[in-house]
């Protein structure tokens, strides 16, 4: 039965309401401690409920991920105890029918234009100093080209308007329960430089940043004249005098439209 | 018994294996009960029987471990956890690793002398990583408990199956996490299992046959006090699985163990009640497996607050304690001669409860019960601490623990039992608006339940913790760092970047008067000394 079911590689409940309410058990007790409740995306995971996903669309590759993992990313096999408490084939089935269940269609086209919102990103919002997007931009915040994949329109426009209120995930480690964060960081070295920049990563004795002009440190802190670090992002916040909700959607609509081309990786 | 006179009489640097030929006595009963007597030798999963995981070697103290450096690294070349504590006896260590892979090393170099690695079927279910925390080992035998529910001896010079008995049906969740306890003749094991609904039980094997002598089920049966605390028939798939190593009271013949989550773990609805013995210490006859008393940490509880940490025997004057700091916040001492509570004091952020029984237990407030959409509650699921090993220090006289500062939401996942299937009833996560979350070694009072000193980590740990009497506590971290500190003031000494996190408790040994400090990081078993 598991074997057939996998091999088909077609979800055999499709639109099923009943399997897509087992689903939604399987996917609290399995997916929401990343994922979130309602598949809304949390603190490690993307939003699921985007019809776009990263790593595949279809029923084979959404199966293939749950079930095998998704190597360099902090995604587990179901299958090996990895996933909350493991799930058999058609518990997978049964989860991918639930999100199918939850996604909601939000395309670059009904979003905004993406066309303008380019020329927001590098122009006049002037996103591109900091973000890249398929190569292009800067490198102090976050890679943006598959993040109109992995996040919901709702969490866009908070990122936007909020940026400080859930800072962005950086580098995760194996075993690690908690990513680093987006923090800013302002240290005074020995020589009394001062330095500002975000904060890549960080242990009780050492901090690897970049600073504002891009360059990167790595400090072992006991050898700082001062170090202080807040969760104050970085970014400033576009409210609505800044960034009209036009624009914030134009911009949005060409986060999507990067992302439906296919991401940067 | 010409080995007990000589530790007896001799130094603990020149007993036993110092000649390279090494063909030392046996492990007796005798051997386990005086351990302290040979602080070169790490004899059982905590150290000692009293569970203070605490060595007596000062070699590396707190004037040089600023000094040490790593003097070898085993890799198991698995994935996942790597939990375990190694044994060491007279210059060969005995340990285990993820996937149940058990393993000979030379305890001075690293090199293995033999490997067994148990091939699991394919429909085991290990809630949480394929992960063994250690061995237990009498005569020239080494005990290990496998994740598809065996017991299993094998000979301690060849890693040869001497014998090998299945204690539970795998396919219905049941499994095997722990190192064995070895009390007198008998192997005493608890089942894992508390997320796919089993009925939890402590077992005991004949050392030498595998013959099981006894087994205490967990949950009271019909007709058995303790039974009218579970709502219908919910007593048969409550859970309370035992999976921490227990210790052992000498004096009075009593092993104390302590039980994990009712089932489903996060959904009370279906099993009004208490749920004991879930959640609950227990003092067991360790002859015959008859209950003496229990204590129950966490009434009824729904927010997966494993009781199971190692039950610390402390003894200060007249006073005979079982320490334990709790997975649901507070530090308990309760008097091991009767079971009675002295005190109960939050040691991380509590949300849970706000109020106390007439017996002064914490009782959970109706307000923290996971909801369907979702109630953030503190500590989350993970918990305040886990079974990472915390230590009792005799020479400072402070207990050393793993503190998890982190809370989250429970929403309920109402679901049906289905044997063999994750049995949750709920769904728990981080609230990713919340603060950020970070854990940090807290050194205790256990007279007062105060804290003396903490060392904050950047993010929460499961390393666990060794004291030793070089004045020195060492405890690893979620970065990957491996750090000797100051026992009597917290301060950092020593740190060695390991390359993955620490998910272990470390421990010490001895070879020819050469301390060594070893834990498991990442892959791989790591030994420090000093150059």
């Amino acid at each position: 039965m598991a074997v057939a079911l996998r091999a088909q590689g077609k979800n055999p409940f499709s639109g099923d309401a009943k399997v897509a309410k087992l689903g939604e058990s399987q996917f609290r007790a399995n997916c929401a401690f990343c994922h979130g409740l309602g598949a809304r995306g949390g603190g490690r995971g993307p939003d699921l409920t985007s019809a776009q996903k990263h790593h595949g669309n279809t029923d084979a590759e959404m199966f293939h991920n749950v079930h095998d993992g998704i190597p360099g990313t902090a995604m587990p096999a179901a299958t090996e105890g990895g996933i909350g408490v493991g799930m058999s084939d058609e518990e997978i089935w049964q989860v991918i029918t639930y999100i199918r269940s939850v996604e909601k269609k939000a395309s670059a086209a009904e979003t905004g234009n993406a066309t303008r919102g380019k020329e927001l990103f590098y122009g006049s919002a002037a996103c591109g100093t900091c973000h890249m997007i398929n190569g292009k931009g800067g490198r102090l915040g976050p890679d943006l080209s598959s993040t109109g994949a992995s996040r919901s329109v709702e969490y866009l426009t908070e990122s936007l308007r909020s940026p400080s209120k859930r800072l962005a995930k950086g580098i995760s480690q194996p075993l690690k329960d908690f990513a680093q964060e987006y923090e800013t960081a302002t240290v005074v070295t020995s020589d009394g430089t001062k330095l500002q920049g975000v904060v890549l990563d960080e242990d009780s004795f050492t901090v690897q940043m970049l600073d504002t002009r891009e360059q990167l440190h790595a400090f072992e802190k006991t050898k700082l004249r001062s170090y202080e670090k807040t969760r104050e992002s970085l970014m400033p916040a576009y409210d609505a005098k800044a960034l009209p909700d036009k624009d914030l959607k134009d911009l949005i609509a060409f986060l999507l439209a990067a992302s439906e081309k296919g991401g940067g990786q | 018994m010409k080995f007990m006179r000589v530790i007896h009489s001799i130094p603990y640097f020149i007993v036993c294996c110092v000649l390279p030929s090494s063909s030392c006595a046996q492990v007796t009963f005798g051997r386990l009960l005086n351990s302290s007597k040979e602080p070169q030798n790490w004899l059982m999963y905590s150290g000692d029987y009293a569970g203070h995981r605490f060595s007596a070697l000062d070699q590396i103290n707190n004037t040089n471990a600023a000094m040490l450096v790593p003097q070898w690294a085993y890799q198991t070349m698995a994935g996942g956890k790597f939990e375990a504590t190694p044994l060491v006896v007279d210059g060969i260590l005995y340990g285990t690793g993820q996937d149940d892979r058990v393993y000979a090393l030379d305890a001075r170099s690293g090199r293995p002398i033999w490997q067994y690695q148990r091939l699991l079927p394919a429909d085991i279910r290990p809630c949480c990583g394929r992960v063994n925390r250690g061995l237990g080992i009498l005569g020239d035998k080494v005990f290990v408990a496998t994740l598809d529910a065996h017991v299993i001896a094998l000979d301690s010079k060849t890693g040869n199956v001497v014998w090998d008995v299945n204690a539970a049906e795998h396919g219905k969740g049941y499994s095997f996490t722990l190192a064995p306890l070895v009390i007198k003749n008998l192997v005493v094991v608890g089942v894992s299992g508390g997320e796919y609904g089993i009925r939890g039980f402590i077992d005991a094997y004949d050392a030498a046959t595998g013959e099981r002598k006894w087994r205490f089920y967990t949950i009271p049966g019909p007709g058995e006090p303790g039974h009218e605390t579970w709502e219908g028939d919910s007593w048969k798939i409550g859970g309370s699985p035992a999976w921490i190593t227990g210790t052992y009271d000498p004096t009075t013949n009593t092993t104390f163990w302590t039980t994990g989550n009712p089932a489903p773990s996060n959904r009370g609805e279906g099993r009004a009640g208490d749920n004991l013995y879930s959640d609950s210490l227990l003092a067991l006859d360790p002859d015959t497996g008859k209950l003496k008393w229990h204590f129950q940490f966490t009434q009824h509880d729904e927010h997966d607050y494993d009781a199971t940490q190692v039950p610390v025997m402390i003894d200060d004057g007249d006073h005979k304690w079982i320490a334990q700091a709790n997975r649901n916040g507070f530090f308990y001492v309760v008097d091991r001669t009767n079971g009675k509570l002295i005190s109960a004091t939050s040691y991380a952020k509590v949300s849970w409860s706000t109020s106390k029984d007439a017996m002064g237990r914490p009782v959970p407030d109706k307000a923290g019960a996971p909801t369907l959409e979702g109630n953030r509650v503190c500590p989350g699921a993970a918990g305040a601490t886990n079974w990472m090993s915390p230590t009792y220090d005799p020479q400072t006289k402070l207990f050393y623990v793993t503190a998890r500062e982190q809370c989250d939401i429970f929403a309920t996942a109402p679901q049906a039992y289905d044997a063999g299937h994750a049995y949750y009833g709920s769904a728990y996560f981080p609230n990713d608006e919340a603060q950020p979350f970070w854990g940090a070694l807290r050194a205790l009072d256990p007279a007062t339940g105060k804290l003396k000193w903490e060392w904050k980590h950047a993010s929460p740990t499961w390393a666990g913790v060794l004291s030793t009497a070089g004045g020195l506590v060492f405890t690893g971290d979620a970065e990957g760092n491996f750090i000797a500190l100051d026992a009597a003031s917290g301060k950092a000494l020593w740190h060695f970047q390991c390359g993955a996190s620490v998910f272990a408790s470390p421990m010490s040994f001895a070879i020819d008067g050469k301390q060594y400090v070893a834990v498991a990081a990442g892959s791989a078993l790591f030994a420090f000394g000093l150059p």
